[in-house]
């Protein structure tokens, strides 16, 4: 298993190079120069050549990209214009904010999809089926932050259920003393429910929002991959013999069936870390999707290459774990290993 | 040589017309047995009018504002309500078809050429092109796609032409790499073999011979990806990349409805949300419906 582990990790090698090279070519991309540009509009000619040296934009390609990776190397990412601060430390203090919608939308979403596909496979072309199809097909045309307005209309202006769109708390609460940076499991580490239920109730509706945009990969691989499991012969084999119909499904098909679901779990992810930033614009989530776009706007550029250097670094770190769960839950690519 | 030559021709014209017979008679089944391939088509044919000749029959001017008639709920003078500047919401949905589709067909024309044709080039001659081609895919792969093309268009400029690159750029992985699994199931066929017996260059077989007998397959992977280019071409005009107001594009105007929604004002958003909607559902259902048609084992 550490083999396998350690072999993995190798792989992972060539994409972070490629990574690190095309966040670097990004910056190098800036239209016009980028020295005049750091300087500012009011700079002198002087001015620009010595922010030029100073950025040590007057050297090779080769040289600076050097000083790239040995700056990643140092976590440094430099600063963000606007604000001043080093990129890394915002980034740091938002990421918990994002890592929590994601991973709350992510387990929505396998919470419905997964006994919706069952169920649309083991009663198949009922009614169930059918609603399993309308809702990937109509999933996937959704765009995301249209869907989190939708909600807001309904839920916060119609009927008046959640909380207005305004970020992870209510004003009147403060946030949980910082262990996680998880407000759900912090507040609920503290005791302190009250806060529990607040930040519940504000993370519902983004939640939803990511939940409905994910549940059609989801809903339909499980859906595909239990079909084929229900036609294969040990199912056979387990009718045959008399076990009943809970047991085949859920011991024998539903087991074998995840395997293909856990592999759809890397293009999941990379469409949610993408509908992440547009979620936390409509419900002014303080992450680092919000972060990135406000950074945008103003033309700021580090925090840009940053979030995105982040975002890809997680991704391909997700995609090494759900290799590894893979080799934990199906024994074969162990032995292959 | 030139007799073998007609007479070969002559026999594939013959075994040709039942086929292209069958073919018909296919795309009816098709159609007949699955009535939303044919609501999708329906739908498809209004996008493209609305596209064509929307901004001469609009009843408004999308950019005219009037400040006596803001944030008006839907009416009979105008249909879809007025915004915050008391734009005619009807108008700006429909004039705005044209740019998102051009960008979104732009844009998949773009990745169809790069993509499509690094992926044959892959699949046929492999080795290092094929090296080179994957590796640039799973590079890209590595990306949160969305993510990916907000750093392109950061870093090329804030225009609409960056944001069809950018769409483009994230799309190249897919098509590659159907390409290349496509191109290199033919490269020793039948056909294939025959037109390097008779003389002709590689480059010419890969572009003659390869890819049209491809293009079916592309065609597929080009309408469903045409809904994912509108999305994602949507999704940056809504976080204000691209697009600059007041140009009338769905993304911006679901952008500039946001604020609404708190204070009940519906419309400015919904109306062209749901524009949007439809236009990606509408190419879903037209690539599922394709695929059908062009690949009936992959049938889901």
């Amino acid at each position: 298993m550490l083999g396998l582990v350690l072999k993995r990790m190798l792989l992972v090698i060539p994409n972070l190079i490629g990574v690190v090279i095309i966040t670097f070519l990004l910056t190098r991309a800036l239209p016009g120069d980028p020295a005049a540009y750091f300087a500012g509009p009011a700079a002198t000619k002087e001015a620009i050549e010595q922010v030029r040296a100073k950025l040590g934009l007057d050297k090779p390609l080769i040289v600076q990209f050097g000083q790239y990776v040995s700056d990643l190397g140092h976590l440094n990412l430099g600063n963000s214009l606007t604000t001043g601060q080093p990129v890394l430390t915002e980034l740091k203090n938002r990421l918990p904010a994002s890592a929590e919608l994601t991973l709350f939308g992510l387990i929505l979403s396998m919470a419905i999809a997964v006994p919706l596909g069952i169920l649309a496979a083991v009663r198949q072309g009922s009614w169930i089926d059918h609603t399993c199809r309308i809702v990937a097909t109509s999933g996937v045309s959704l765009p995301v932050f249209f869907t989190g307005l939708l909600l807001v209309y309904a839920f916060y202006f119609l009927l008046g259920w959640a909380p207005a769109p305004l970020g992870r708390l209510d004003v009147f609460f403060s946030p949980p003393p910082q262990i996680t940076g998880f407000y759900l499991i912090d507040s609920l580490l503290n005791r302190d429910l009250a806060t529990f239920r607040a930040s519940l109730s504000q993370l519902l509706l983004p939640g939803f929002t990511l939940c409905i945009f994910s549940l059609a990969p989801i809903a339909r691989m499980t859906r595909a991959s239990m079909l084929a499991v229900l036609a294969s012969d040990f199912v056979r084999t387990a009718r045959a013999s008399g076990l009943k119909n809970r047991t085949v499904i859920i011991t024998y098909a539903f087991r074998n069936a995840m395997l293909p679901v856990v592999t759809t779990l890397g293009m999941v992810f990379s469409f949610l870390l993408g509908a992440n930033v547009l979620v936390e614009k409509v419900f002014a989530w303080p992450g680092i999707g919000s972060y990135a776009v406000e950074a945008l706007i103003a033309s700021d550029f580090a925090p840009v290459q940053g979030f995105v250097l982040t975002m890809a670094i997680m991704y391909v770190a997700l995609n090494l774990a759900i290799d590894m769960l893979y080799g934990i839950i199906d024994p074969r690519v162990r032995l292959e290993g | 040589m030139n007799e073998s030559a007609s007479v070969i021709r002559q026999a594939a014209a013959v075994a040709e017309k039942p086929q292209q017979n069958s073919m018909l008679r296919h795309a009816r089944y098709v159609v007949s047995e699955n009535p939303v391939t044919g609501f999708a088509f329906a739908l498809f044919t209004l996008i493209a009018l609305c596209a064509l000749i929307g901004p001469y029959i609009v009843p408004h001017d999308p950019l005219a504002s009037d400040t006596a008639a803001t944030l008006r709920p839907p009416s009979f003078a105008h249909w879809f309500g007025t915004d915050a500047l008391g734009r005619d919401i009807f108008s700006r949905v429909v004039v705005a078809t044209r740019l998102d589709f051009l960008i979104a067909l732009t844009s998949v024309v773009l990745v169809f050429a790069m993509g499509g044709l690094a992926g044959i080039a892959a699949g046929y001659f492999g080795g290092w092109t094929d090296r080179i081609v994957s590796r640039v895919a799973d590079t890209i792969m590595a990306f949160p796609l969305f993510v990916l093309a907000m750093g392109i268009v950061a870093a090329l400029g804030n225009t609409v032409t960056n944001i069809v690159i950018a769409t483009a750029i994230i799309n190249f992985p897919l098509y590659a790499r159907v390409a290349r699994a496509e191109a290199n199931v033919r490269r020793e066929a039948g056909f294939v073999l025959a037109a390097r017996l008779s003389g002709n260059t590689e480059f010419r077989i890969l572009l003659l011979h390869i890819l049209p007998n491809i293009m079916p397959i592309m065609m597929v992977q080009i309408s469903l990806t045409m809904g994912y280019a509108i999305l994602n071409a949507a999704g940056l005009s809504f976080i204000g990349l691209g697009v600059r107001p007041p140009t009338p594009e769905w993304g911006i105007m679901v952008a500039e409805g946001a604020g609404n929604i708190i204070s009940g004002e519906w419309w400015i958003a919904l109306f062209p949300g749901a524009a949007l909607m439809l236009a990606v559902f509408c190419f879903n259902l037209l690539g599922d419906g394709l695929r059908d048609l062009v690949d009936p084992q992959r049938r889901t």
